[in-house]
């Protein structure tokens, strides 16, 4: 499928302040920083996880234990992919249960995902609480999922694609939103 | 990296560098599940895995149906013996049975080399070759590989010795495929009656002193001397062997400081190996059960979708 850029939504200096009001939103809410844990899914999600993870251990000078989710093997899809996904690694070395584990991903559309990490964070223990935090929330939802802490809202049609680059992956900190090119069009 | 394409896994003699690479990699990401506190994902939930056993076997049998149920598979035990080919029943008509209860994988290890390639092409299920005569054994010789690149970070440009029964060793087979297709040199060691007849068709190089197996050796594989195989008078006495090629304290003096010393198990203590090195420092036995899981549960979800 090709995608052509439509917009940017956020730059650099944009995704570091959602970042930053994250973490706030974050430390308001749960107060003691110490009994934090934070697990990103991969890819991106767990860079934005490393972050967040970072700005905490600035603001509260608190090393908050970071986990890294890799949730193929609990995909609803399986079954259904043309190819078969490889699967990576999942890294959550510390325990989960009794924590507030922030859960961190980078785009927030049907649910899916997260109800896949939500099944494979269980299976790690019981943690006392699971917060969302998405850098995008895209709408479209088909789950009944919402996010605690929000970066940027961005009204979508379907027919449109989010693209998170980070650093880490991509060599550069932008969200664009992408729209398909007609088949039609394309040939 | 690339996708995996196969319905069934029967050897490594078929696989291509790339596809090894893929299933060491899966399995890595495999290995953390067994150190959960529940140790099982949902992933091949619903599916079925026979285990079509035609020689005995505790290690293979256990970790190919432990690998299935941390999956979330069904799994079924088929050994001959209870089954109906005593009753004079053709393999694949046992197998079109099965197939018709609508199992996705099969599990099979048989006494004819073949066997598991004329099950592959007869049904539609994924067919897993677990030993089959002395041809193949994919996944003891994939655990090896795991191990080595584990303890060692790489596996090209490594020097393995394999030695033992050559002739009559699948795993053996399996190992000179996958090791010497990710690089490393791999010599093969044993008295001249079990080394095989053609081996100077396998890119190995061949010695019959041990010593000069272990100079220079980065992993030392040592292979199980099958008991039965001393009536067929291949070697005087199982005291000759163990004098000869048995792996002792004595031996390993002449060992790189670093050795790895595996065996694919079950080990005869005081043959080929003495207990002082299959319990020493350098041995990784335990660890190659350890990691053989995660490999067949990487084997098992790369074909479970019957390389679409």
């Amino acid at each position: 499928m090709v995608f052509r850029e439509k917009a940017k939504i956020l730059d650099e200096e944009g995704i570091k302040r959602a970042l930053l009001r994250i973490t706030h939103e974050i430390l308001e809410k749960n107060k003691v920083a110490s009994e934090l844990g934070i697990v990103g899914i991969r890819t991106r999600g767990a860079h934005l996880a490393q972050r967040i993870a970072k700005l905490i251990d600035e603001i509260e000078r608190v090393i908050i234990p970071l986990g890294i989710l890799d949730i193929t093997l609990y995909r609803d899809d399986l079954t259904l992919l043309s190819t078969q996904p490889i699967v990576h690694k999942t890294e959550i070395d510390f325990d989960i249960t009794g924590k507030k584990i922030i859960l961190v991903d980078d785009v927030l559309f049907t649910g899916r995902t997260v109800r896949c990490a939500l099944d494979a964070l269980i299976d790690f223990g019981r943690p006392k609480i699971i917060q969302l935090a998405v850098l995008i929330d895209r709408g479209h939802r088909e789950l009944p999922i919402r996010a605690d802490y929000v970066g940027k809202n961005v009204p979508t049609s379907l027919k449109e694609n989010i693209n998170v680059k980070l650093k880490e992956v991509d060599g550069i900190d932008e969200v664009v939103i992408e729209e398909k090119i007609d088949a039609q069009l394309e040939t | 990296m690339l996708n995996w394409k196969h319905k069934d896994l029967l050897g490594l003699e078929e696989l291509s560098k790339e596809e090894i690479e893929l299933i060491l990699e899966t399995a890595d990401s495999f290995k953390e599940i067994s150190l959960r506190p529940i140790k099982k994902v949902p992933t091949l939930r619903g599916k079925t895995v026979v285990l079509f056993f035609f020689e005995p076997s505790t290690r293979t049998r256990t970790s190919f149906e432990l690998a299935a149920k941390r999956l979330s598979a069904d799994t079924v035990s088929i050994s001959a013996t209870t089954s109906s080919i005593v009753k004079g029943e053709t393999l694949k008509d046992t197998a079109k049975n099965i197939e018709a209860m609508k199992v996705d994988i099969i599990v099979m290890r048989h006494s004819s080399s073949g066997a598991p390639h004329l099950l592959a092409k007869a049904v539609e299920a994924s067919v897993i070759n677990a030993g089959d005569g002395c041809h193949e054994h994919p996944t003891q010789a994939l655990l090896d590989m795991f191990t080595i690149k584990e303890k060692k970070g790489r596996i090209s440009g490594l020097k393995v010795s394999i030695i033992g029964d050559i002739a009559h060793s699948r795993v053996a087979r399996s190992n000179i495929w996958g090791l010497t297709k990710l690089g490393a040199e791999v010599t093969v060691c044993g008295p001249p009656t079990l080394i095989p007849q053609g081996i100077e068709k396998f890119p190995v190089k061949v010695t019959y002193d041990v010593e000069e197996a272990i100079r220079d050796a980065d992993v030392l594989n040592i292979l199980r001397i099958q008991l039965e195989r001393q009536k067929s008078n291949l070697f005087p006495s199982l005291r000759e062997y163990a004098l000869n090629f048995g792996i002792d304290a004595e031996k390993l003096k002449f060992a790189k400081p670093e050795v790895l010393i595996m065996h694919p198990g079950p080990i005869n203590r005081g043959v080929e190996i003495s207990p002082e090195v299959a319990d020493g420092p350098y041995s990784v036995i335990l660890e190659q059960v350890t990691n053989g899981l995660a490999v067949r549960m990487a084997v098992l979800y790369l074909v479970s979708q019957g390389g679409k």
